[in-house]
């Protein structure tokens, strides 16, 4: 018995002992950079680099999130929901800032600093880090979806919609579209791209439903054709990576996604990637610019974090030009200012499609997230739409306007 | 539960002496019990009475019992509730005839009885979400070898539609737990006393007559426990369809719905309605086992 107890005070002691040992020391403060990891290893380099020019006043220690943007998020919310301060830095996804502002999450970027973050950058993309005109976050790195296609099967790009299912009508078997109708954010991402670029937007403000009738109708419309008729055999379970891979394997000629296939193709299937060939985001009314999607990261401070302060001359740190291309440079993603498009790396990048990407980023038009409650506005889409086969336009769309207005008002499940 | 009522005994001051230490022991158990488990199903039972949304920290408050209706009243609860009966059902009965099927092989293996209790044992031993991804992997259009066998569709999407993601649930489900079910028969086959089986051979009995008069009515105990415990696992499903389907093509489970309101939108209220709701549906299972069936809760002699 006594030969128990000592041991059980042995063993108390030793976890006293080593809970002492974790005490933080004033002068330099180690700051969590929460964010999704990227394949290239930039946010290591970037980390580093910002940590070094601070001369000591703090470390960027990084937190990788997973690669789903859902997972992502719901990492993330769980922790900010419950208040967690061991969060600095949060690396919002660009659809994440209406719903983060309005739960407190994020503190708003001090006025002093504004200027200095958001300098020269897209006005789409900056908006994506504003709510109820507030700045909430510095953009770091940009994205949007473009046309790709097969050169040795396609004579020049389709510009339109129509042009485009057309085109693949007449390749028959070869005649496939490889884009994202899985039941997740990427469905939403190309639903919205096709109602915006039909002239209409799910949400006219944070809390209004836009969707006008004959607009969303003929979205919806090519949506089934293409599911229907065009679509790959996984198509309502296809994601950017399958859709990227079905490229890759030659059954597919024509692919919307983001540029990150680009070099995955030259790594995986050089002889598809000698045909590729990239062109805009396509029209639906021939005579309106298509509204590409808009992806990408911005940087914020969590409301929580213990020194504000800090966080932000990181942030300011690592969204510098220099930084920016270095992202662009090992991950392939573009940059957030249209003047950064003129520099060699970026050039590099996108050998002969840097143009169409930065038009591309211009013309482009955020998801609704400017609803607070972005979430439920995209679980009502993904309800409302999926499977892309069998999708009935004007059934779906009563269904549509009905869901996302459940989702603003918040009301019901979802 | 219920013991034969009489008259009171008296307790000498010995007994009552015990009976006092006895439950002192006790007490740091019941404290821990009641923290992990009794807070957290009271504070659900609260939020779920109120509205509250993470997202909104300014809005909320007492709506009394109008998450529940709006639950009740939504297709999504039932259909999820009508998924999860099936999967319940359907994978608990197949596994209960395989469960058994592999505790008599496991009984009666003559040479091998390790090896073979161990191979078995290896499907359970997998963690869930792992095993699930071996499953999502392998009806994977693309990259999958299931559609690569004969007589199966080079171009079949398994999670593409609604039925065949059902069926590749339930194929994962039974291939995850059936060892789990073969394990608590295998225990009830054992204390079976041999001399019956040879009473009855000598009688003249065959061998299905030995299985159904001596073998299942004995293991009626066991077979009921094993079922108890099966559909308690199955009616949580959760991380098969998560990882799946994350509970498109209409295949959500009741957790999955409540993880959707809980995590992704972070509706504490309906959230917690959707929990409590799966709870009091736990329970009710667990009293129809135990009072109606006359289940015997493990640790009680026969």
């Amino acid at each position: 018995m006594r030969r128990v107890t000592a041991l059980t005070l042995v063993l108390l002691a030793t976890v006293a002992l080593s809970a002492c040992g974790s005490g933080e020391d004033s002068g330099s403060r180690t700051l969590t950079w929460f964010i999704a990891k990227q394949p290239g290893g930039a946010l290591d380099v970037l980390a580093d680099r910002c940590s070094r020019q601070s001369d000591g006043r703090y470390r960027i220690r990084l937190e990788y999130l997973p690669s789903q943007a859902d997972q992502q998020r719901e990492q993330l919310v769980r922790r900010l929901g419950a208040e967690d301060d061991t969060i600095d830095i949060i690396g919002a996804d660009v659809v994440w800032t209406g719903e983060f502002a309005n739960a407190g999450w994020l503190r708003p970027v001090p006025a002093a600093r504004r200027a200095t973050l958001t300098r020269g950058v897209f006005d789409s993309v900056r908006r994506t880090a504003t709510f109820e005109n507030r700045l909430y976050a510095a953009p770091l790195w940009s994205n949007t979806q473009l046309l790709w296609y097969r050169k040795d099967r396609v004579d020049r790009a389709p510009r339109t919609w129509d042009e485009l299912l057309d085109e693949a009508d007449r390749l028959g078997d070869d005649g496939v579209v490889a884009i994202q109708g899985s039941r997740y954010e990427g469905l939403v991402v190309l639903a919205s791209a096709l109602i915006n670029s039909a002239g209409t937007r799910v949400l006219d403000g944070p809390d209004r439903l836009g969707l006008r009738r004959a607009p969303t109708v003929r979205a919806l419309e090519i949506l089934a054709r293409l599911a229907r008729t065009h679509g790959t055999a996984d198509i309502d379970t296809s994601d950017e990576d399958s859709a990227s891979k079905s490229f890759e394997a030659g059954t597919a000629t024509f692919e919307l996604n983001y540029p990150f296939v680009y070099p995955a193709a030259k790594a995986n299937a050089p002889a598809v990637y000698e045909q590729m060939a990239a062109a805009k985001y396509p029209r639906v009314d021939p005579s309106r610019p298509s509204n590409p999607p808009l992806g990408g990261f911005n940087l914020g401070v969590s409301s929580y974090a213990k020194d504000p302060d800090r966080a932000w001359d990181a942030i300011e740190c690592l969204v510098s030009s220099r930084n920016q291309l270095e992202v662009t440079k090992r991950e392939g993603l573009p940059p957030v200012r249209p003047d950064l498009f003129d520099r060699r790396t970026v050039k590099d990048a996108y050998p002969g499609f840097a143009r169409t990407i930065r038009e591309s980023i211009e013309d482009a038009e955020p998801r609704p997230s400017e609803s607070p409650a972005y979430q439920d506005v995209s679980l009502a889409i993904q309800r409302a739409l999926h499977p892309l086969t069998k999708l009935d336009p004007a059934k779906a769309y009563d269904d549509l306007r009905e869901k996302v207005q459940q989702a603003i008002d918040r009301e019901g499940l979802l | 539960m219920a013991r034969a009522s009489g008259p009171k005994p008296v307790l000498s001051e010995r007994a009552r002496a015990e009976r006092r230490l006895g439950l002192l022991l006790c007490a740091p158990a019941v404290a821990v019990m009641l923290l992990v488990t009794a807070y957290p199903i009271g504070y659900a039972v609260v939020l779920s009475l109120q509205e509250k949304d993470l997202r909104f920290p300014g809005e909320g408050g007492f709506v009394g019992l109008a998450n529940y209706v709006t639950v009740l009243t939504s297709e999504l609860w039932w259909t999820a509730l009508f998924n999860t009966v099936v999967i319940a059902v359907v994978s608990v009965a197949i596994e209960l005839v395989l469960g058994l099927a592999l505790a008599m092989v496991m009984h009666r293996a003559i040479f091998g009885r390790g090896v073979a209790r161990t191979a078995v044992l290896i499907p359970y031993g997998i963690v869930t979400v792992v095993a699930a991804f071996a499953w999502f992997y392998a009806f994977d259009p693309s990259a999958g070898f299931v559609n690569g066998l004969p007589f199966v569709d080079d171009d079949k999407a398994w999670f593409g539609e609604r039925f065949s993601s059902m069926v590749v649930i339930v194929m994962a489900e039974v291939w995850k737990t059936t060892p789990f079910m073969a394990l608590l028969l295998l225990a009830g086959l054992t204390t079976i006393d041999e001399s019956l089986y040879e009473a009855a051979k000598v009688d003249g009995a065959n061998a299905w007559q030995r299985f159904t008069r001596i073998t299942l009515p004995l293991m009626r105990p066991a077979i009921l426990v094993a079922l108890l415990f099966r559909t308690l696992e199955a009616f949580r499903v959760f991380d098969s369809i998560f990882v799946m389907t994350r509970g498109a093509q209409d295949t959500e489970s009741v957790s999955i719905l409540g993880y959707n309101q809980l995590i992704s939108r972070l509706n504490l209220g309906l959230g917690s309605t959707v929990s409590v709701l799966l709870f009091v549906l736990v329970v009710a299972i667990a009293v129809v086992f135990t009072r109606g069936l006359g289940t015997q809760a493990p640790g009680r002699e026969v």
